[in-house]
Protein backbone atom coordinates (compact mmCIF):
# COMPACT_ATOMS: atom_id res chain seq x y z
CA UNK A 1 0.00 0.00 0.00
CA UNK A 2 1.39 3.57 -1.11
CA UNK A 3 0.78 6.43 1.46
CA UNK A 4 -2.79 6.98 2.35
CA UNK A 5 -4.12 10.22 3.50
CA UNK A 6 -5.81 11.02 6.72
CA UNK A 7 -8.61 13.65 7.59
CA UNK A 8 -8.51 16.99 8.99
CA UNK A 9 -9.10 17.50 12.61
CA UNK A 10 -11.94 19.68 13.22
CA UNK A 11 -11.04 23.88 13.79
CA UNK A 12 -12.15 24.15 17.37
CA UNK A 13 -15.00 25.27 18.13
CA UNK A 14 -17.00 24.40 14.89
CA UNK A 15 -18.23 20.42 16.25
CA UNK A 16 -20.41 20.29 19.05
CA UNK A 17 -19.08 18.52 22.29
CA UNK A 18 -20.78 15.40 23.20
CA UNK A 19 -21.54 16.61 27.08
CA UNK A 20 -23.72 20.01 26.53
CA UNK A 21 -25.97 20.85 29.68
CA UNK A 22 -28.70 22.96 27.50
CA UNK A 23 -29.65 19.78 26.01
CA UNK A 24 -30.74 17.98 28.74
CA UNK A 25 -30.24 14.45 26.97
CA UNK A 26 -26.71 14.92 26.90
CA UNK A 27 -26.22 14.24 30.34
CA UNK A 28 -26.72 10.29 30.54
CA UNK A 29 -25.22 9.66 27.20
CA UNK A 30 -22.12 11.38 26.62
CA UNK A 31 -19.16 9.30 27.82
CA UNK A 32 -17.46 10.38 30.54
CA UNK A 33 -13.65 8.95 30.10
CA UNK A 34 -11.50 11.23 27.32
CA UNK A 35 -11.82 9.68 23.65
CA UNK A 36 -8.80 7.59 22.68
CA UNK A 37 -6.79 9.94 20.53
CA UNK A 38 -5.91 7.46 17.30
CA UNK A 39 -4.23 7.70 13.56
CA UNK A 40 -6.68 7.08 10.66
CA UNK A 41 -5.87 3.57 8.93
CA UNK A 42 -7.65 1.91 6.14
CA UNK A 43 -10.39 1.36 7.81
CA UNK A 44 -11.84 4.62 9.00
CA UNK A 45 -10.07 5.96 5.47
CA UNK A 46 -13.14 3.83 3.87
CA UNK A 47 -16.32 3.82 4.10
CA UNK A 48 -19.85 2.33 2.27
CA UNK A 49 -20.49 3.29 -1.19
CA UNK A 50 -23.93 3.79 -2.61
CA UNK A 51 -25.14 3.89 -5.93
CA UNK A 52 -28.30 4.69 -8.46
CA UNK A 53 -29.14 0.73 -7.67
CA UNK A 54 -29.90 1.56 -3.94
CA UNK A 55 -32.17 4.68 -4.74
CA UNK A 56 -35.54 4.33 -7.00
CA UNK A 57 -36.92 7.15 -8.97
CA UNK A 58 -38.31 10.09 -6.63
CA UNK A 59 -36.86 9.21 -3.65
CA UNK A 60 -35.80 12.53 -3.59
CA UNK A 61 -39.22 13.88 -4.09
CA UNK A 62 -41.36 14.43 -0.65
CA UNK A 63 -44.14 15.41 -2.16
CA UNK A 64 -45.10 12.43 -4.42
CA UNK A 65 -44.82 9.93 -2.40
CA UNK A 66 -48.36 9.14 -1.63
CA UNK A 67 -51.56 9.58 -4.05
CA UNK A 68 -52.69 12.84 -2.58
CA UNK A 69 -50.27 15.93 -2.43
CA UNK A 70 -48.60 17.07 1.09
CA UNK A 71 -50.60 20.37 2.87
CA UNK A 72 -47.68 23.10 3.26
CA UNK A 73 -45.62 25.24 1.73
CA UNK A 74 -43.70 23.42 -1.32
CA UNK A 75 -40.16 24.14 -1.27
CA UNK A 76 -36.87 23.02 -3.52
CA UNK A 77 -34.05 22.53 -1.27
CA UNK A 78 -30.60 22.04 -3.16
CA UNK A 79 -26.88 22.51 -2.65
CA UNK A 80 -23.22 21.21 -3.23
CA UNK A 81 -21.36 18.99 -1.38
CA UNK A 82 -18.01 19.64 -1.06
CA UNK A 83 -14.88 18.71 1.19
CA UNK A 84 -12.54 21.22 3.25
CA UNK A 85 -10.37 21.64 0.17
CA UNK A 86 -13.42 22.94 -1.91
CA UNK A 87 -13.50 19.62 -4.09
CA UNK A 88 -16.89 18.12 -4.66
CA UNK A 89 -18.29 15.33 -3.32
CA UNK A 90 -19.29 13.34 -6.22
CA UNK A 91 -22.36 10.15 -5.99
CA UNK A 92 -22.67 10.55 -2.29
CA UNK A 93 -25.74 9.73 -0.57
CA UNK A 94 -27.87 12.17 1.34
CA UNK A 95 -30.69 10.89 3.46
CA UNK A 96 -32.89 13.50 5.21
CA UNK A 97 -35.93 13.29 7.28
CA UNK A 98 -38.61 16.38 8.64
CA UNK A 99 -41.83 16.54 10.41
CA UNK A 100 -45.00 17.39 8.23
CA UNK A 101 -46.06 21.13 7.65
CA UNK A 102 -48.17 21.09 11.22
CA UNK A 103 -44.81 19.84 13.17
CA UNK A 104 -45.61 16.09 13.37
CA UNK A 105 -43.87 13.13 12.62
CA UNK A 106 -45.18 10.03 11.81
CA UNK A 107 -43.54 8.10 14.30
CA UNK A 108 -45.40 6.18 17.65
CA UNK A 109 -43.20 8.57 20.10
CA UNK A 110 -44.63 11.88 18.28
CA UNK A 111 -47.15 12.66 21.10
CA UNK A 112 -47.33 16.21 19.72
CA UNK A 113 -51.24 17.15 19.25
CA UNK A 114 -50.88 18.48 15.29
CA UNK A 115 -51.89 16.63 12.39
CA UNK A 116 -50.42 13.72 10.59
CA UNK A 117 -50.59 13.92 6.65
CA UNK A 118 -51.39 11.42 5.30
CA UNK A 119 -49.70 12.49 1.84
CA UNK A 120 -46.50 12.94 3.67
CA UNK A 121 -43.96 10.41 5.34
CA UNK A 122 -41.08 12.99 5.84
CA UNK A 123 -38.27 10.87 4.42
CA UNK A 124 -35.82 11.77 1.26
CA UNK A 125 -33.03 10.35 -0.30
CA UNK A 126 -30.73 11.42 -3.23
CA UNK A 127 -27.30 10.99 -4.33
CA UNK A 128 -25.14 14.04 -5.20
CA UNK A 129 -24.16 14.62 -9.25
CA UNK A 130 -20.93 14.83 -10.66
CA UNK A 131 -20.34 18.22 -9.17
CA UNK A 132 -21.52 17.03 -5.61
CA UNK A 133 -25.07 18.77 -6.43
CA UNK A 134 -28.09 17.81 -5.01
CA UNK A 135 -31.87 18.46 -4.76
CA UNK A 136 -34.60 17.52 -2.93
CA UNK A 137 -38.54 18.79 -3.21
CA UNK A 138 -40.16 18.87 -0.23
CA UNK A 139 -42.66 20.93 2.35
CA UNK A 140 -41.63 23.32 4.65
CA UNK A 141 -41.43 22.35 8.11
CA UNK A 142 -43.50 22.97 11.18
CA UNK A 143 -41.97 24.15 14.56
CA UNK A 144 -42.92 21.92 17.00
CA UNK A 145 -42.72 21.89 21.13
CA UNK A 146 -40.34 19.25 22.66
CA UNK A 147 -39.71 18.88 26.78
CA UNK A 148 -36.58 19.70 27.00
CA UNK A 149 -37.27 22.76 28.72
CA UNK A 150 -39.82 24.95 30.06
CA UNK A 151 -42.03 25.93 26.88
CA UNK A 152 -39.46 24.80 24.60
CA UNK A 153 -39.66 24.13 20.56
CA UNK A 154 -37.65 23.33 18.03
CA UNK A 155 -36.95 25.75 14.82
CA UNK A 156 -38.26 24.45 11.52
CA UNK A 157 -35.69 22.08 10.40
CA UNK A 158 -34.22 19.32 7.73
CA UNK A 159 -32.20 16.14 9.27
CA UNK A 160 -29.54 15.41 6.70
CA UNK A 161 -27.04 12.32 7.10
CA UNK A 162 -24.45 12.12 4.68
CA UNK A 163 -21.46 9.23 3.90
CA UNK A 164 -18.45 11.07 2.03
CA UNK A 165 -16.00 8.72 0.44
CA UNK A 166 -15.01 7.48 3.98
CA UNK A 167 -15.84 6.44 7.57
CA UNK A 168 -13.97 9.04 9.09
CA UNK A 169 -16.61 12.07 6.98
CA UNK A 170 -19.78 10.06 8.00
CA UNK A 171 -22.07 13.46 9.17
CA UNK A 172 -25.38 13.80 10.77
CA UNK A 173 -26.70 17.43 10.86
CA UNK A 174 -29.78 19.48 10.32
CA UNK A 175 -30.70 22.35 8.28
CA UNK A 176 -32.69 25.25 9.76
CA UNK A 177 -34.16 28.20 7.79
CA UNK A 178 -33.57 31.61 7.67
CA UNK A 179 -35.56 34.26 9.76
CA UNK A 180 -36.04 31.60 12.05
CA UNK A 181 -36.75 33.22 15.60
CA UNK A 182 -36.82 30.26 17.37
CA UNK A 183 -32.99 29.42 16.53
CA UNK A 184 -31.57 31.96 19.44
CA UNK A 185 -32.95 29.84 21.79
CA UNK A 186 -33.02 26.47 20.58
CA UNK A 187 -30.49 24.33 22.18
CA UNK A 188 -28.94 22.18 19.35
CA UNK A 189 -28.90 25.08 17.25
CA UNK A 190 -26.62 26.38 19.67
CA UNK A 191 -24.24 23.90 21.32
CA UNK A 192 -21.69 24.94 18.69
CA UNK A 193 -19.78 27.54 19.48
CA UNK A 194 -18.12 29.06 16.67
CA UNK A 195 -20.76 31.96 14.95
CA UNK A 196 -19.66 31.36 12.02
CA UNK A 197 -19.77 27.28 11.85
CA UNK A 198 -23.47 27.67 13.60
CA UNK A 199 -24.95 30.23 10.69
CA UNK A 200 -24.04 27.63 8.31
CA UNK A 201 -26.44 25.68 9.62
CA UNK A 202 -28.90 27.91 7.93
CA UNK A 203 -30.04 28.03 4.75
CA UNK A 204 -30.31 30.64 2.25
CA UNK A 205 -33.36 31.55 0.42
CA UNK A 206 -32.31 31.12 -3.32
CA UNK A 207 -34.12 33.01 -6.51
CA UNK A 208 -31.94 30.66 -8.50
CA UNK A 209 -33.67 27.70 -7.47
CA UNK A 210 -37.25 29.31 -6.85
CA UNK A 211 -39.74 28.03 -9.69
CA UNK A 212 -42.00 30.37 -10.68
CA UNK A 213 -45.96 29.89 -9.54
CA UNK A 214 -44.11 26.20 -7.97
CA UNK A 215 -42.02 26.83 -4.84
CA UNK A 216 -39.62 28.40 -3.13
CA UNK A 217 -35.86 27.63 -3.29
CA UNK A 218 -33.51 26.86 -0.09
CA UNK A 219 -29.61 26.70 -0.65
CA UNK A 220 -27.92 24.57 2.19
CA UNK A 221 -24.41 24.03 1.03
CA UNK A 222 -22.73 21.14 3.36
CA UNK A 223 -18.79 20.77 4.11
CA UNK A 224 -17.53 17.24 5.09
CA UNK A 225 -13.90 16.75 6.43
CA UNK A 226 -11.46 16.77 4.31
CA UNK A 227 -7.84 15.64 3.53
CA UNK A 228 -4.61 16.64 5.22
CA UNK A 229 -2.91 18.45 2.47
CA UNK A 230 -0.15 16.57 2.72
CA UNK A 231 0.27 12.80 3.24
CA UNK A 232 0.26 11.74 6.98
CA UNK A 233 2.32 7.90 7.43
CA UNK A 234 3.57 5.48 5.23
CA UNK A 235 0.35 2.77 5.37
CA UNK A 236 1.80 -1.36 5.76
CA UNK A 237 1.22 -3.55 2.60
CA UNK B 1 -9.24 26.94 -0.74
CA UNK B 2 -10.23 25.96 3.00
CA UNK B 3 -13.18 25.57 4.06
CA UNK B 4 -14.67 23.83 7.70
CA UNK B 5 -16.54 20.67 8.12
CA UNK B 6 -20.39 21.13 8.54
CA UNK B 7 -21.12 20.83 12.18
CA UNK B 8 -23.07 18.04 13.37
CA UNK B 9 -26.44 17.99 14.93
CA UNK B 10 -28.12 15.33 16.90
CA UNK B 11 -30.16 12.33 14.63
CA UNK B 12 -32.89 13.13 17.50
CA UNK B 13 -36.03 10.62 18.83
CA UNK B 14 -37.20 9.74 14.68
CA UNK B 15 -34.02 9.36 13.36
CA UNK B 16 -35.40 5.85 11.82
CA UNK B 17 -38.39 7.64 9.74
CA UNK B 18 -35.25 8.71 7.17
CA UNK B 19 -32.33 6.44 8.10
CA UNK B 20 -34.93 2.60 8.43
CA UNK B 21 -34.68 2.01 4.92
CA UNK B 22 -31.16 1.05 4.89
CA UNK B 23 -31.56 -0.94 8.14
CA UNK B 24 -29.27 -4.27 7.46
CA UNK B 25 -28.28 -6.60 9.97
CA UNK B 26 -27.27 -9.55 7.69
CA UNK B 27 -24.32 -7.68 6.32
CA UNK B 28 -23.25 -10.65 4.91
CA UNK B 29 -25.70 -12.86 2.27
CA UNK B 30 -25.57 -16.26 1.85
CA UNK B 31 -22.84 -17.31 -0.07
CA UNK B 32 -20.10 -14.60 1.16
CA UNK B 33 -17.06 -16.48 1.92
CA UNK B 34 -16.22 -16.36 5.65
CA UNK B 35 -16.64 -17.39 9.10
CA UNK B 36 -19.85 -16.44 10.31
CA UNK B 37 -20.26 -14.64 13.35
CA UNK B 38 -23.96 -13.07 14.95
CA UNK B 39 -22.75 -10.11 17.49
CA UNK B 40 -25.94 -8.94 19.48
CA UNK B 41 -25.58 -6.26 22.66
CA UNK B 42 -27.24 -3.53 24.19
CA UNK B 43 -26.83 0.40 23.72
CA UNK B 44 -26.90 1.68 27.81
CA UNK B 45 -27.22 5.15 29.19
CA UNK B 46 -25.62 6.67 32.19
CA UNK B 47 -28.15 4.98 34.29
CA UNK B 48 -28.12 1.37 32.72
CA UNK B 49 -30.93 1.95 31.03
CA UNK B 50 -31.45 0.81 27.17
CA UNK B 51 -31.80 3.52 24.56
CA UNK B 52 -34.39 2.87 22.57
CA UNK B 53 -33.71 5.29 20.06
CA UNK B 54 -30.34 4.90 18.56
CA UNK B 55 -28.57 2.61 16.14
CA UNK B 56 -25.25 1.28 15.31
CA UNK B 57 -23.31 1.67 12.12
CA UNK B 58 -21.18 -1.18 11.20
CA UNK B 59 -18.30 -1.09 8.56
CA UNK B 60 -15.94 -4.17 7.44
CA UNK B 61 -13.63 -5.61 5.53
CA UNK B 62 -14.19 -8.77 3.57
CA UNK B 63 -12.80 -12.73 4.80
CA UNK B 64 -9.88 -11.78 2.96
CA UNK B 65 -9.20 -8.36 4.59
CA UNK B 66 -10.16 -6.60 1.80
CA UNK B 67 -12.74 -2.88 1.83
CA UNK B 68 -14.92 -2.37 -1.06
CA UNK B 69 -13.52 0.90 -1.25
CA UNK B 70 -11.19 2.29 -4.18
CA UNK B 71 -8.95 3.63 -1.22
CA UNK B 72 -8.01 -0.24 -0.57
CA UNK B 73 -5.45 -0.81 -3.34
CA UNK B 74 -4.35 -3.87 -1.88
CA UNK B 75 -3.44 -7.52 -3.90
CA UNK B 76 -7.05 -9.43 -2.18
CA UNK B 77 -9.56 -10.53 -3.94
CA UNK B 78 -13.01 -8.59 -3.59
CA UNK B 79 -16.06 -10.61 -3.00
CA UNK B 80 -19.02 -9.18 -5.45
CA UNK B 81 -21.65 -9.96 -3.19
CA UNK B 82 -20.28 -7.99 -0.02
CA UNK B 83 -20.26 -4.07 0.63
CA UNK B 84 -19.74 -4.72 4.23
CA UNK B 85 -21.92 -2.25 5.40
CA UNK B 86 -24.75 -2.48 8.31
CA UNK B 87 -27.12 -0.33 10.50
CA UNK B 88 -28.67 -1.63 12.90
CA UNK B 89 -31.69 0.40 15.15
CA UNK B 90 -31.43 -0.70 18.72
CA UNK B 91 -35.02 -1.81 20.01
CA UNK B 92 -37.21 -0.11 22.63
CA UNK B 93 -35.08 -1.92 25.31
CA UNK B 94 -31.86 -0.79 24.05
CA UNK B 95 -31.25 -4.46 22.17
CA UNK B 96 -29.55 -5.15 18.84
CA UNK B 97 -28.15 -7.76 16.87
CA UNK B 98 -26.54 -8.28 13.51
CA UNK B 99 -24.71 -11.12 11.68
CA UNK B 100 -21.99 -11.33 9.12
CA UNK B 101 -18.37 -12.51 8.43
CA UNK B 102 -15.43 -12.15 10.39
CA UNK B 103 -13.19 -10.06 8.40
CA UNK B 104 -9.52 -10.50 7.72
CA UNK B 105 -6.64 -8.75 8.80
CA UNK B 106 -6.04 -5.31 7.18
CA UNK B 107 -2.98 -3.24 7.53
CA UNK B 108 -2.64 -0.67 10.31
CA UNK B 109 0.45 2.03 10.05
CA UNK B 110 4.09 1.40 9.14
CA UNK B 111 3.26 -1.91 8.13
CA UNK B 112 1.93 -3.11 10.97
CA UNK B 113 -0.80 -5.24 10.82
CA UNK B 114 -4.50 -4.71 12.24
CA UNK B 115 -6.68 -7.75 14.25
CA UNK B 116 -9.34 -8.66 12.18
CA UNK B 117 -11.60 -5.81 13.42
CA UNK B 118 -15.48 -4.22 12.47
CA UNK B 119 -15.27 0.10 13.08
CA UNK B 120 -18.72 1.18 14.55
CA UNK B 121 -20.60 4.66 14.61
CA UNK B 122 -23.25 5.19 17.41
CA UNK B 123 -25.81 7.22 16.85
CA UNK B 124 -28.73 8.14 18.96
CA UNK B 125 -30.78 11.04 20.59
CA UNK B 126 -29.19 12.74 23.46
CA UNK B 127 -26.02 12.74 21.30
CA UNK B 128 -24.93 16.10 19.38
CA UNK B 129 -22.10 14.15 16.83
CA UNK B 130 -21.74 10.02 16.58
CA UNK B 131 -19.25 7.91 18.81
CA UNK B 132 -16.42 6.15 16.86
CA UNK B 133 -15.79 2.69 17.97
CA UNK B 134 -14.44 -1.34 17.21
CA UNK B 135 -15.03 -4.51 18.07
CA UNK B 136 -12.31 -7.40 18.09
CA UNK B 137 -13.13 -10.77 18.55
CA UNK B 138 -12.56 -12.78 21.53
CA UNK B 139 -9.26 -15.59 21.35
CA UNK B 140 -7.82 -13.43 18.63
CA UNK B 141 -4.04 -13.61 18.66
CA UNK B 142 -3.48 -10.37 16.71
CA UNK B 143 -5.14 -8.92 19.13
CA UNK B 144 -1.84 -8.48 21.20
CA UNK B 145 -0.02 -7.00 18.39
CA UNK B 146 -2.64 -4.52 17.68
CA UNK B 147 -1.81 -0.99 16.80
CA UNK B 148 -4.87 0.32 18.08
CA UNK B 149 -5.79 -1.65 21.08
CA UNK B 150 -1.68 -0.74 21.83
CA UNK B 151 -3.47 2.97 21.89
CA UNK B 152 -6.00 1.85 24.58
CA UNK B 153 -5.35 2.18 28.56
CA UNK B 154 -5.07 -2.45 29.29
CA UNK B 155 -7.53 -1.85 31.94
CA UNK B 156 -10.25 -0.57 29.26
CA UNK B 157 -9.38 -2.61 26.22
CA UNK B 158 -11.66 -5.24 27.18
CA UNK B 159 -14.62 -3.17 26.25
CA UNK B 160 -13.64 -3.11 22.64
CA UNK B 161 -13.59 -7.09 22.47
CA UNK B 162 -16.49 -9.20 21.96
CA UNK B 163 -17.04 -11.93 24.69
CA UNK B 164 -18.26 -15.28 23.44
CA UNK B 165 -21.91 -16.16 24.75
CA UNK B 166 -21.91 -19.49 26.36
CA UNK B 167 -23.58 -22.91 24.40
CA UNK B 168 -24.38 -21.13 21.40
CA UNK B 169 -21.41 -21.65 18.60
CA UNK B 170 -20.23 -18.27 16.74
CA UNK B 171 -22.58 -15.75 18.73
CA UNK B 172 -20.67 -13.12 20.23
CA UNK B 173 -21.87 -10.63 22.84
CA UNK B 174 -20.84 -6.79 22.22
CA UNK B 175 -22.45 -4.00 24.50
CA UNK B 176 -21.99 -0.67 24.15
CA UNK B 177 -21.53 1.08 27.87
CA UNK B 178 -22.15 5.33 27.42
CA UNK B 179 -21.11 5.50 31.31
CA UNK B 180 -19.85 4.52 34.18
CA UNK B 181 -18.36 1.09 35.08
CA UNK B 182 -17.36 -0.90 32.13
CA UNK B 183 -17.43 2.50 29.89
CA UNK B 184 -16.73 1.62 26.17
CA UNK B 185 -13.75 2.78 24.65
CA UNK B 186 -14.23 5.58 22.08
CA UNK B 187 -12.03 7.11 19.52
CA UNK B 188 -10.96 10.52 18.31
CA UNK B 189 -9.96 10.00 14.75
Amino acid sequence: MSKLRGYRRPHPGTQPDYDYPPYASTAKRHPTQPLVIAPQTLSELTGPIFGHDDLKPGDHDLTRQHKGEPIGERIIVSGRVLDENGKAAAHTLIEIWQANAAGRYPHRTDQHDAPLDPNFSGAGRALTDAEGRYRFVTIRPGEYPWRNHHNAWRPAHIHFSLFGPAFMTRLVTQMYFPGDPLLEYDPMYNCIADEKARKRLISTFDWETTVPEHALGYRFDIVLRGEEATPMEKNGK
Amino acid sequence: MSLYATANQTVGPFLHIGLAWLNTDRIAAPGVQGERVTIQGRLLDGDGVGVGDGMIEVWQANAQGKYAHPEDKQKKPLDPAFRGFGRIPTSAKGAFRFSTIKPGGVPGLDGTLQAPHLVVSVFMRGQLKHLATRIYFPDEAANAKDPILALVPSARRGTLVAKKIAGRESALEWNVVLQGRGETVFFDF
